[in-house]
């Protein structure tokens, strides 16, 4: 189990670069020249011009996303990329009120710089609050991700009222416009995406030592103001980027969503940005491919749905925390254990000699129902360990004999080893351990088994005198 | 400030003062108004396993964390080998309560024992072998050989905190300061890390530890620092470890404590020992 997180860390550059390639990859769309006739198949290899556009422009976004989000997660600071994109809001507005009045016209990158000011203002003051305040870190982000909100949303009547038709796009900013974006505007999420990209493989190490342990880094010199400033600035920037895409509303989301995902796949920090990236940029292209087929359904939902249901999926099927995956590993252990159990009892009742064992022998060894231990013996009889003979009585077959033998043995050599190696024991205990060498190595098992009065093949005698069945009852 | 205090080391501060591994002088730290730590003067010299002991809330974690800067003083300073610790950080390893860091973060026991190395690493460079082999042999020291590529949260408690122990070591730091490094860990655990210890102070380095058990103080340090928000006394173990001095840092409490131990120490003897 523990073999995939074994991965040595130079994987670490392997995966990132693997991850630029993602980024790149929508472009190779722009050379395919194969025309196929049906809808579907033209939305899904992005044939028309539009979706294409929308395709690469939202699954950079969408891995942008991912692999900031990560970290903001780590941090442990989820919600404050809701606080960066709704504080945006006011600076968007404010820009082209004055961008306006100063006889500019609505220009993308004028917007965005009234965002950032604004998202960094923002962020500021949320440090602040916390700082000279006993607020928490959710109330001083509650309060200033609404009052920012209310200065923009009263901004954005006064420009509604004065302005003049221009302010029409504004609202793409609140809920996104992705289906119209244009080749304009992925760029900026390209240059964003790739600026995000570059500082986070440059501070990789840094971020983690960040996220992990705060104290720890300050003591190591690393300014953890500074580090934050850049971790605030990573993910501004694909918010800003991504504003237009979803609009501020969702791309909480995209930031969340991916990372949360990701936890379920692997145990290890540059895994864990790559399934994110990946998540995300699977997430916005399956909700564009939706919303191209269904174009009366607002795409920005659907992205965020379709991220949604990919969490779902790892919820569920994640390869290290999954849900059915645990589930099935502790059926299975639950399994072998009731099997080790059930054979142990036929030996510690026969010994070396196979006969004939009663029902409420067997039954009074160990705290079963009669459920489970019918289930148990009905299992074992299919695997051909155990025979039944007349009057409930049962036996071991050959083959159960030698295995119950086999088990008994590894259980012995396990107990005595925890009784004589207590001091180091429990770490490398693993009864499940098939042969038990593998795990200890075959001198100190030689050693066990000297100790126990050795009888090989079989098993030797169990260190505590094994309760009798007549006894207990 | 600094000046006024520093002429007040040569003046009035002992002879170790200038060769000390920590020097605190007139250092008051208060959250809020409450001041948790009040006044603080002393020595402590190189080489010896030092303890800081006192009760909950006495100011030891306070103590350590005013020496690294983690939390601002009021007044006073702190000379660590001489220097002030912003001067010498690369010389001065910390190990922090294991409470402090989220357990369930996705990074392996080599990748935290990595840490201790990014310093001397440098910004922008990445993790290289050489790196990954140091810190699988302080892994080794710490008996977590078999650990390295473990999700942290697949480690015991005693071996979390032996995976601290392992980064503060990588750092090979002249001075260490432990936040409760023995802080529930078994006894087996607690062995191998006073082993560790002793052999730290053997390659000459000086070990200052929040040590919360009276019963054990005396066997594992050498030095002993007793506060309960100032300064009760500070010296060698067997001057000042007395029942005197710790009635004066426990108060009334310590009765109690003491009744607690004995009552422990008897159970203890009374159990048939499987050897």
């Amino acid at each position: 189990m523990s073999r995939s997180a074994s991965l040595p860390p130079r994987y670490a550059h392997r995966t990132l670069w693997t991850l630029l390639a993602i980024f790149l990859s929508p472009l190779a769309a722009y050379a395919d020249p194969v025309f196929f006739e049906s809808k579907l198949q033209k939305i899904l290899f992005l044939q028309d011009y539009n979706t294409r556009i929308v395709v690469i422009g939202t699954s950079i976004l969408g891995a942008a996303c991912g692999l900031s989000g990560t970290f903001l997660l780590l941090r442990k600071r989820a919600l404050m990329g809701d606080v960066l994109s709704h504080t945006m809001l006011p600076g968007v507005v404010l820009a082209f009120l004055l961008g306006t009045t100063f006889g500019y016209e609505k220009t993308l990158p004028l917007l965005l710089l009234g965002a950032a000011i604004a998202a960094g203002l923002g962020s500021l003051s949320v440090l602040m609050l916390r700082r000279i305040s006993v607020l928490g870190d959710e109330t001083a982000m509650a309060i200033v991700l609404s009052f920012f909100f209310g200065i923009g949303t009263v901004l954005l009547s006064i420009a509604q009222e004065s302005a003049t038709g221009h302010q029409a796009g504004l609202e793409s900013f609140i809920y996104g416009k992705t289906a119209s974006l244009t080749r304009g505007d992925v760029q900026w999420i390209l240059l964003g995406s790739l600026f995000s990209l570059g500082l986070v493989l440059l501070l990789f190490k840094e971020f983690r030592m960040l996220c992990f342990d705060e104290e720890f880094t300050g003591c190591q010199g690393r300014p953890v103001v500074g580090l934050d400033a850049a971790l605030f600035a990573v993910v501004i920037v694909t918010t800003l980027v991504g504003l237009q895409a979803v609009g501020l509303i969702l791309i909480i989301a995209l930031l969340v969503i991916p990372p949360a995902a990701a936890r379920f796949w692997t145990d290890q920090l540059h895994h864990t940005t790559a399934v994110a990236a990946t998540i995300g940029a699977l997430g916005c292209w399956s909700g564009v491919t939706i919303s191209a087929l269904a174009p009366r359904l607002p795409a920005g939902a659907l992205i965020v749905l379709s991220t949604a249901f990919l969490f779902l999926i790892s919820l569920l099927f994640g390869s290290r925390r999954g849900l059915i995956g645990r589930l099935i590993r502790w059926s299975d252990t639950r399994a072998s254990v009731g099997k080790d159990h059930l054979l142990r009892a036929f030996y510690e009742l026969s010994e070396s000699h196979l006969k004939w064992i009663r029902l409420e022998d067997l039954a009074g060894l160990r705290s079963w129902t009669p459920r489970q231990l019918q289930r148990l013996l009905k299992r074992a009889r299919k695997r051909g360990e155990v025979i039944r003979g007349n009057a409930n009585t049962w036996k071991l077959t050959d083959r159960g004999h030698l295995l119950a033998a086999h088990r008994t043995r590894n259980h012995r050599l396990w107990e005595l080893y925890l009784i004589r190696y207590a001091h180091l024991a429990t770490s490398h205990v693993d009864r499940a351990a098939d042969r038990i060498e593998h795990v200890l190595g075959p001198e100190l098992v030689h050693h066990l088994e000297q100790e126990l009065d050795q009888r090989p093949p079989y098993a030797p005698e169990s260190p505590h005198p094994i309760l009798n069945p007549e006894e207990s009852r | 400030m600094t000046i006024t205090h520093a002429s007040q080391t040569t003046q009035f501060g002992s002879e170790h003062a200038a060769d000390a591994a920590l020097s605190i002088h007139d250092v008051t730290v208060a959250y809020h108004r409450r001041p948790v730590l009040w006044d603080l003067d002393l020595d402590i010299p190189r080489g010896v396993l030092a303890s800081i002991i006192g009760p909950n809330g006495a100011g030891k974690s306070t103590m350590i964390k005013a020496c690294l800067d983690l939390i601002p003083r009021i007044s006073g300073n702190v000379r660590i080998l001489g220097e002030p610790y912003r001067q010498i950080r690369g010389k001065v390893g910390y190990v922090p309560q294991r409470e402090t860091v989220d357990w369930e973060f996705p990074v392996s026991a080599l990748d935290v024992t990595c840490m201790g190395l990014y310093r001397k690493i440098g910004w922008f460079r990445s993790i290289r072998r050489p790196h990954r082999e140091k810190a699988r042999e302080a892994l080794d020291r710490v008996g977590l050989a078999d650990f390295a590529h473990r999700q942290i949260s697949q480690l015991s408690g005693g071996q979390q905190q032996r995976v601290f122990l392992a980064r503060a070591l990588v750092q090979e730091a002249d001075i260490y300061f432990m936040d409760e490094p023995f802080a529930s860990v078994d006894v087996a655990t607690e062995q191998a890390i006073l082993e560790l210890l002793r052999t730290m102070r053997q390659e000459g380095r000086t070990v200052v530890v929040v040590h919360h058990d009276l019963q054990t103080a005396q066997n594992y340090f050498d030095w002993v620092v007793l506060l309960n928000t100032r300064l009760v006394a500070s010296g060698p173990m067997k001057e000042t470890f007395t029942s005197e001095n710790l009635r004066r840092t426990y108060g009334g409490r310590l009765t109690l404590l003491e009744e607690a131990g004995r009552a422990l120490s008897q159970a203890q003897a009374g159990l048939p020992h499987e050897e």
